[in-house]
């Protein structure tokens, strides 16, 4: 069975808190939060992010601008830029990326309540709201302001 | 001045001594707290992060002080390193200078000193390397690139706006961190002095 891979156009502006439960990739503009707990979120060469972001594994090819929480990995990549604090057991930045921050590779990231910072976003994970029906392309409980 | 591509084989490779006692100052403590001020290096970050269980803050100076000669305000560089650790005092158990300070002028270089044996904890470590030979006025910086465990360190350049300044004798780099005991210093076959301070335990 295909993998749902749900992208995020370059034109597309997220302002507020953005859940899902499939794996994601952000080519536009994204600020608030973001929660992909259990999947995998790539943002993009062009994407561009000011939010506190949670999900399982981060790879990043654009630029962060906020913290950043794996349960697995945070990858940035040649050309990728973060700016905010790393919080990951598995953390890989090519030659050529941009980070500035703080990074915390500590087993204990595994459990993400206990790293949500104050005023973050809730840690626990937030029950799905059936949504009907989801625009293509765009994740569920999400505003959306293009 | 054009850079080659990165490649690891061609980059100058260097034994340390410093480094591993300040490795061995560094694991000392559980969980302990290291600030980088150089460029982030992928393969340091897993070093330090991953095998030596480390949290990390990589501050990149140099591109602090590459934004500052880009935008004309070099002169206020000072008061922004005084300003810049924002960590209690005496929170941190290690400090990777590399070769920062020989790119400031004296009282930048002061602020700056001030600051990191404010932050540094008693018995925490500090590895600078200074450089002794004349300035060749080359805008270059060094990442260094830990190796073999702490064993070997490689320095691979990148352009820079900001140049050496002129080098400290040993009185200056003393004076700068007066607050500090040197532990351990060695001159390279590079012509740099690599110097290990500890901060005293009251």
């Amino acid at each position: 069975m295909e993998k749902d891979i749900v992208n995020i156009g370059k034109s597309v502006v997220i302002k507020g808190e953005l859940n899902g439960s499939e794996d994601l990739t952000i080519e536009g503009h994204v600020e608030g939060t973001i929660q992909l707990r259990e999947h995998v979120l790539t943002i993009g060469p062009n994407g561009r992010i000011k939010a506190q972001v949670f999900a399982k594994s981060v790879i990043v090819l654009g630029e962060v601008h906020g913290n950043v929480t794996a349960s697995d990995k945070v990858d940035i990549r040649d050309n990728g830029s973060v700016e905010g604090d790393l919080i990951a057991p598995r953390i890989a930045i090519a030659e050529g990326a941009h980070f500035k921050g703080t990074v915390d590779m500590q087993r204990k990231s595994a459990a993400p309540q206990a790293q949500a910072k104050p005023g973050a976003a809730p840690a626990a994970p937030q029950p799905q709201q059936q949504q009907a029906p989801a625009q293509p392309g765009v994740p569920q409980g999400q505003r959306v302001g293009v | 001045m054009v850079f080659p591509p990165p490649a690891a084989d061609v980059d100058p490779f260097f034994p340390t001594k410093a480094l591993r006692k300040f490795l061995s100052c560094l694991t000392s403590n559980e969980l302990p707290v290291l600030i980088d001020l150089g460029p982030v290096v992928g393969s340091n970050v897993a070093y330090f992060g991953e095998q030596l269980g480390c949290k990390i803050f990589v501050t990149d100076l140099f591109a602090d002080l590459d934004r500052h000669m880009r935008e004309g305000r070099i002169e206020e560089l000072g008061d922004f390193l005084a300003k810049k650790f924002t960590q209690d005092s005496g929170s941190v158990d290690g400090i990777l200078c590399w070769d920062f300070i020989d790119y400031l002028d004296r009282p930048a270089a002061k602020k700056l000193a001030d600051q990191l044996t404010r932050v540094l904890r008693p018995d925490g470590a500090l590895l600078g390397f200074f450089g002794t030979a004349p300035q060749n006025g080359h805008t270059s910086y060094n990442k260094f690139i830990v190796t073999d465990e702490g064993v070997n360190l490689r320095s691979r350049a990148y352009p820079a706006l900001g140049k050496r300044q002129s080098s400290l004798l040993n009185r200056d780099i003393i004076k700068l961190f007066s607050g500090l005991r040197v532990s351990d210093s060695f001159l390279l076959k590079n012509n740099q002095r690599e110097i290990l301070f500890r901060k005293p335990v009251a």
